[in-house]
């Protein structure tokens, strides 16, 4: 993809991101953290494709322990970022009507 | 090549079919189900945004983002040489564990240094990856014709790294403040502006020379820019208060979502770049949030030191003034009768871990008859919402819990307001006081309640920005000077 095609997407989802959050309703703000912080962990797809590669280069050997540690990093919050938010969304209970 | 990728229209066949990594190069052709996998990813993170709308929707939420990861993981391996295959899932069930655990054992209380430690993963993680990049730029599909790292990539490159390392360090130091390892305390560096001016100004300048260098050399700039970035970071976070913590932690958020975005743009990957965009216009959005329920400016919280100006001596001064003190008895008794209780906590419930006390004593006023209710201000506790998860973990019911502008109108008709680990967002000087650090501040209209009970260690302490509160002094406002906890316990017995 060309630079101006990924820019596009990445504006558009600026906005999206700019209105989804506005409709968060602060009581969940907490776990919004948590699930955001999760998401972002999706760069364990860069630390995939640096370990994925092995010794294709000079470096490639080094860039491939880099990328498993940067797995091994990206898959705590991951784990640890859903789970957390899992446990925390289990909490919210509405008032029992009698 | 292209073509064939094409042709292969079932998605599960094109799938399987090795995609070599040059190919996501930019500007060369790619496996258009790979990216359509990729953009339903970044939809499925839309969606678990979207779902926080409500506590109804949010756990469908939540099980939405697990789906788009599971599709965002499971692309990358199937489409890219699976030799390392069984390092790769060790990897993962190291990480997967630790943070399964982690996030099962943690106590709700702790929630605000569990954030930020995880904040610190993804910046050191995006760190790592951008090393990985710069080592073997080819694996990354980042090379030019001539075997060199393209230029633009290697601004996104440099920006990736050096953002990723500030949130790391930045993370690092907030939770060590959080946590209680460091003194929550402002730590104040001579000339230090001038230290973090040029040091951010290094960072730019040297990610612009890095590239248009020569490839040959640009070794020792790149390592310039990761060390000067981890520095910045912490350099940035120190002279930071404990009571600006949520802005802090909202703002690490937002730097690690465009960690991920720039390392996004780097790879051309589309769920990357969605996720990074969501994850930093959320950090950025929560950060104005609370600047805004502080009335300060995000320069100024940057800039820190909040709370660190206040003497003892002046704050000593005034205590000699009147005040009342109450027993637990006597608010049992008061708010036996009331008809409407609006409790207030604050980082001191917190601290206390005093949540389940309280919802225990609400518990039996409401069975006297009394209407009770949680108001709660945007910078109560550490995070945003901190206070929500805590009561939410008592089994408060959401529904009996309140923002700011929601409740403000009704400390008129209150009988009792009870504050509990609250000060300054109680605080009238706020609206009163031009020469208060505080002023212009929004603040609970608690001194239109009958009755205020301040639940509060001592009368010593005050709050974070180190103001004195005219409400200990108020002629309706009873002082219960214990731990929060305590107190409760003592409120329950006597009901």
């Amino acid at each position: 993809m060309d630079f101006i095609s990924i820019l596009s997407i990445f504006v558009m989802a600026c906005f999206v991101g700019y209105y989804v959050v506005w409709s968060v309703t602060p009581a969940l703000h907490t776990p919004l953290m948590a699930v955001t912080n999760a998401i972002s962990s999706v760069i364990i797809v860069g630390a995939l494709i640096a370990a994925a590669a092995g010794a294709q280069a000079d470096g490639g050997q080094a860039a491939k322990w880099l990328g498993l540690v940067g797995v091994v990093l990206a898959s705590v919050n991951i784990f640890g970022g859903f789970a957390v938010t899992e446990r925390m969304l289990a909490m919210y209970k509405k008032k029992e009507r009698k | 090549m292209g073509a064939l990728f094409v042709r292969a229209a079932p998605f599960a066949a094109a799938l399987l079919l090795p995609v070599t990594p040059a190919l996501a190069a930019s500007g060369e052709p790619v496996n258009p189900w790979v990216a359509a996998a990729y953009l339903v990813a970044g939809i499925l993170f839309i969606l678990a945004l979207r779902g926080l709308s409500s506590p109804e929707t949010s756990r469908a939420g939540n099980r939405y983002g697990m789906v788009g990861m599971l599709i965002a993981v499971g692309t990358t391996l199937v489409t890219h040489s699976i030799a390392s295959l069984p390092e790769i899932g060790v990897a993962i069930l190291i990480g997967g564990g630790i943070g399964f655990i982690t996030a099962r054992k943690i106590a709700m209380t702790d929630m605000p240094q569990l954030v930020a430690g995880f904040h610190s993963l993804v910046g050191l993680a995006a760190v790592l990856v951008g090393i990985a990049a710069y080592l073997n730029p080819g694996a990354f599909g980042i090379l030019d014709a001539t075997g060199e790292i393209l230029t633009v990539s290697r601004v996104e490159l440099g920006l990736g790294v050096a953002i990723g390392a500030i949130t790391f360090s930045g993370s690092v130091i907030a939770f060590l403040k959080l946590n209680g390892n460091m003194s929550g305390a402002p730590i104040m560096l001579p000339l230090r502006h001038v230290i973090n001016l040029g040091v951010l100004a290094g960072i730019i300048g040297l990610t612009a020379y890095f590239a248009i260098a020569p490839t040959v050399g640009t070794g020792a700039i790149f390592w310039t820019i990761v060390g000067l970035s981890f520095l910045i970071g912490f350099l940035l976070i120190i002279p930071i208060g404990g009571a600006d913590m949520p802005v802090v932690v909202s703002m690490l958020n937002s730097y690690s979502g465009w960690a991920a975005a720039a390392m996004g743009f780097t790879l051309g990957n589309t769920a990357m770049i969605i996720t990074g965009a969501l994850v930093g216009s959320s950090g950025a959005i929560l950060s104005y949030i609370m600047c805004k329920a502080m009335n300060r400016s995000f320069i100024s919280v940057i800039a820190g030191g909040f709370g660190a100006e206040s003497g003892p001596s002046d704050g000593a001064a005034k205590i000699d003034r009147p005040w009342k003190r109450g027993s637990a008895e006597d608010a049992a008794y008061m708010m036996k009768q009331a008809e409407n209780v609006i409790i207030i906590p604050g980082y001191g419930m917190a601290v206390a871990q005093a949540q389940h006390a309280v919802r225990e004593m609400a518990d039996m006023l409401k069975e006297e008859g009394v209407n009770v209710k949680y108001a709660i201000h945007p910078v109560a506790g550490r995070m945003p919402g901190h206070m929500n998860v805590l009561l939410a973990e008592a089994n408060v019911p959401y529904d009996e819990v309140f923002e700011l502008e929601d409740i403000n109108s009704e400390f008129a008709q209150a009988d009792v307001a009870f504050i509990i680990g609250a000060n300054d967002v109680v605080n009238p000087a706020a609206k009163t006081d031009k020469g208060s650090p505080i002023y212009g501040m929004p603040v609970f209209d608690v001194e239109k309640a009958k009755t205020i009970f301040f639940v509060k260690r001592s009368m010593g302490g005050v709050g974070y920005a180190g103001v004195d509160n005219e409400v200990f002094y108020m002629d309706q406002t009873m002082m219960l000077l214990s731990d929060a906890k305590k107190m409760c316990e003592e409120i329950v017995k006597a009901l």
